[in-house]
């Protein structure tokens, strides 16, 4: 129950700061030349895209360590920050379309990196709809880290695909040492937005975990029917 | 031979195990008696090492290869004849497939024949011989006489006495008293997971072992 | 365990799911049909007018091969739970991957003769040249199947125990076709266009590789998928 109260807090405290993030984003940050006020929408945007790839190989990770070793734990934690990675891709995909109609004049495009996530979204969803299908929970978390290791391989080979299309999509401004474009206002309550999304994917995950495992417990007292 | 050590195992919500243990030697049969769910089938899964038990260990002197298992389904393909289906299997434990075998089951008339073409009974019979290809020292059995016409489950019972005389061992599971006490010289009643009884068979004969089995199991 | 048994085993496995579905027919007459009908639906459902056929062809000839294979791929499997003759093999003294390499060769097998069906009736429907082209779209059909048919084959082993298999396979599958798909359309509509060779190149190379990574993970994944 403490996990659960725990991870509750950290949310709390990850949205709390969030709406600091926009006051900041939108009071104190300055609106950026071409795009407008549209661009505010990167602060959102970009770190949970970075969450969303980053959760689906940590579930990677944590399949391949599950099949060594066996531990439910494992199990939970992927599963969770599956669920997690799905949100964050959603998040992703609806303020994608909502920042590009004013900028690209078009709700959707099979832009690289807008195709990307689409892609890992299904993934993740296939990843979930595997462990719905199954009911004994060993055989659900052994093909769930199969399906899992799986998916971690495959977002290079994504990557490698949706780049080889033409895009439109603005280049990454944030990392590319030696050309500093962005000013340092909006870099600041950008890497302030990724600590907060940081905390968010925890909070979500130790949240989503404490259930998962409340669920077992319960589970395995009979008490609740297979799902 | 083959040893069980407190073999623990539940899926989900099921025990399906519960602090499993006993040996058997050379010449021993032992008959494994419980209702429906009592873990029967997951015991034989174990010993056979296609489950892996979450605690206790259960080996097998030869591994894999020296294992029969004879279930209540036939692990045969059925678009295939009966030589076919016995060549590919013993293909996998690299033998030739033994020439007295379709004799000794009463199979030579129907080798050619497609086993889904075949009788209830019949296929049985093939799944017998299916795993009595690679001579076997150790016969696990999941409710084996289920389907058997009579003649056939003759020819199982002989075979079984056969293989047990040969110094073999057997272990066999199923919820039918009458039919598995002859053949046996041990006997365990399982219920819920737990062997509520395991004691040599010492000369009991069906009525009695029946009247321990409802006094166990109720 | 040496890998000439490895081999030896997975043939084994792979002639003898040869010779089930030679002796039925009913799943490669299925897809065979199958895969006439979506040519002719892709007949009716284009505008002759306003894409000329070299230029739909690439994308044609990868959709039906997609679903064509998606609707094979479950077959493998379920012909070992018939009769639970899976833990027939579990229970022989043969490596566990060697189930998988079997299976993946029957499916191959299974796969290329739909594919051998399949371009020439493209070609014919669609008046496209594939005679001058054949080695190159050879081998480009048979980079890009190896690769899904790998993911597709390890796939099905678990999901032909849920209760939606016909369902669940598509839904896991299709996000990993998609790269090698992508590659093979690009570099099809290259080949059919009369390109040279090396403008292609570097799809090739690429699905090799999707191949190799695909093909090297199911074989060590699939024991887990059959270990209980």
């Amino acid at each position: 129950m403490r996990m659960l109260r725990v991870g509750r807090w950290i949310t709390a405290i990850g949205l709390a700061l969030l709406a600091g993030v926009y006051v900041r984003a939108l009071a104190f940050t300055p609106i950026e030349q071409s795009q407008g006020l549209a661009q505010k929408i990167f602060y959102l945007h970009v770190p949970a895209a970075i969450w969303a790839e980053t959760a689906m190989i940590l579930v990677g990770l944590a399949s391949i360590v599950y099949l060594f070793t066996k531990d439910p734990r494992l199990d939970r934690f992927a599963a969770s920050s599956a669920e997690v990675g799905t949100v964050f891709c959603a998040i992703v995909l609806t303020t994608g379309p909502i920042w590009g109609k004013p900028i690209w004049g078009t709700w959707w495009t099979w832009d690289a990196r807008l195709t990307f996530t689409l892609f890992l979204f299904l993934l993740y969803v296939g990843y979930l709809l595997l462990r719905s299908a199954i009911p004994d929970p060993a055989m659900r978390a052994r093909y769930a880290a199969v399906l899992g290791i799986c998916g971690m391989c495959e977002v290079p080979f994504i990557h490698l695909s949706v780049y080889m299309f033409p895009t439109l999509h603005p280049m990454p401004i944030v990392l590319q040492p030696g050309r500093p474009k962005l000013p340092w206002s909006m870099l600041s309550t950008w890497l302030l937005s990724l600590g907060v999304f940081t905390l968010l994917y925890v909070g979500f995950v130790v949240q989503r975990y404490a259930v998962s495992y409340f669920r077992e417990q319960l589970e395995a007292a009979g008490e609740v029917g297979h799902a | 031979m083959l040893l069980a050590e407190g073999l623990r195992h539940r899926f989900g919500a099921i025990r399906a195990l519960d602090d499993v243990s006993f040996t058997v030697q050379p010449g021993q049969t032992l008959a494994v008696f419980g209702p429906n769910g009592a873990g029967k089938t997951t015991l034989l899964k174990v010993l056979a090492g296609l489950i892996q038990p979450q605690h206790g260990r259960a080996a097998v002197d030869g591994g894999r290869r020296a294992i029969g298992w004879i279930g209540h389904q036939p692990q045969l393909y059925g678009q295939l004849t009966v030589r076919e289906n016995l060549r590919f299997w013993a293909t996998l434990y690299d033998v030739q497939v033994p020439g007295d075998l379709l004799p000794r089951l009463g199979l030579e008339a129907h080798v050619d024949r497609p086993v889904r073409a075949l009788s209830r009974g019949l296929v049985q019979r093939v799944a017998i011989a299916r795993a009595l290809v690679h001579d076997p020292p150790v016969l696990l059995l999941d409710e084996p006489f289920t389907g058997l016409d009579r003649v056939a489950a003759e020819a199982l019972s002989r075979l079984l006495a056969e293989h047990a005389a040969a110094g073999r061992a057997s272990v066999l599971v199923t919820h039918n008293v009458e039919e598995g006490t002859g053949l046996a010289t041990d006997i365990a009643f399982m219920r819920a997971g737990r062997f509520v009884h395991l004691a040599p068979r010492a000369g009991r004969g069906a009525e009695q072992v029946s009247e321990d089995y409802r006094n166990a199991i109720a | 365990m040496r890998s000439p048994d490895l081999l030896r085993h997975a043939w084994a496995v792979a002639s003898k799911d040869l010779l089930v579905e030679f002796r039925s027919r009913t799943a490669i007459l299925s897809a065979a049909v199958f895969v006439v009908l979506v040519l002719v639906v892709f007949n009716f459902g284009r505008d002759p007018t306003a894409i000329s056929n070299v230029d739909l062809a690439p994308s044609i000839l990868w959709v039906t091969f997609t679903f064509a294979a998606i609707l094979a791929l479950n077959r493998a499997f379920q012909l070992e739970l018939e009769n639970q003759a899976l833990d027939g093999l579990l229970l022989a003294p043969i490596e566990r991957s060697s189930i998988y390499v079997g299976k993946l060769i029957a499916n191959l097998v299974f796969v290329a003769t739909i594919e051998l069906i399949g371009v020439p009736l493209l070609a014919l429907f669609f008046n496209v040249p594939v005679l001058s082209y054949l080695l190159p779209l050879g081998a480009l059909i048979a980079l890009a199947t190896i690769g899904f048919v790998a993911v597709g084959t390890l796939f099905s082993a678990m999901t032909v125990r849920t209760r939606f298999a016909e369902l669940l396979l598509p839904v896991l599958l299709l996000p990993f076709m998609i790269p090698p798909l992508s590659w093979a359309v690009l570099a099809t509509g290259r080949v059919l266009a009369g390109r040279p060779l090396s403008e292609i190149a570097g799809w090739l190379n690429m699905l090799a590789v999707y191949d190799i990574v695909f093909v090297t993970l199911a074989i060590f994944l699939f024991p887990a998928t059959v270990n209980e």
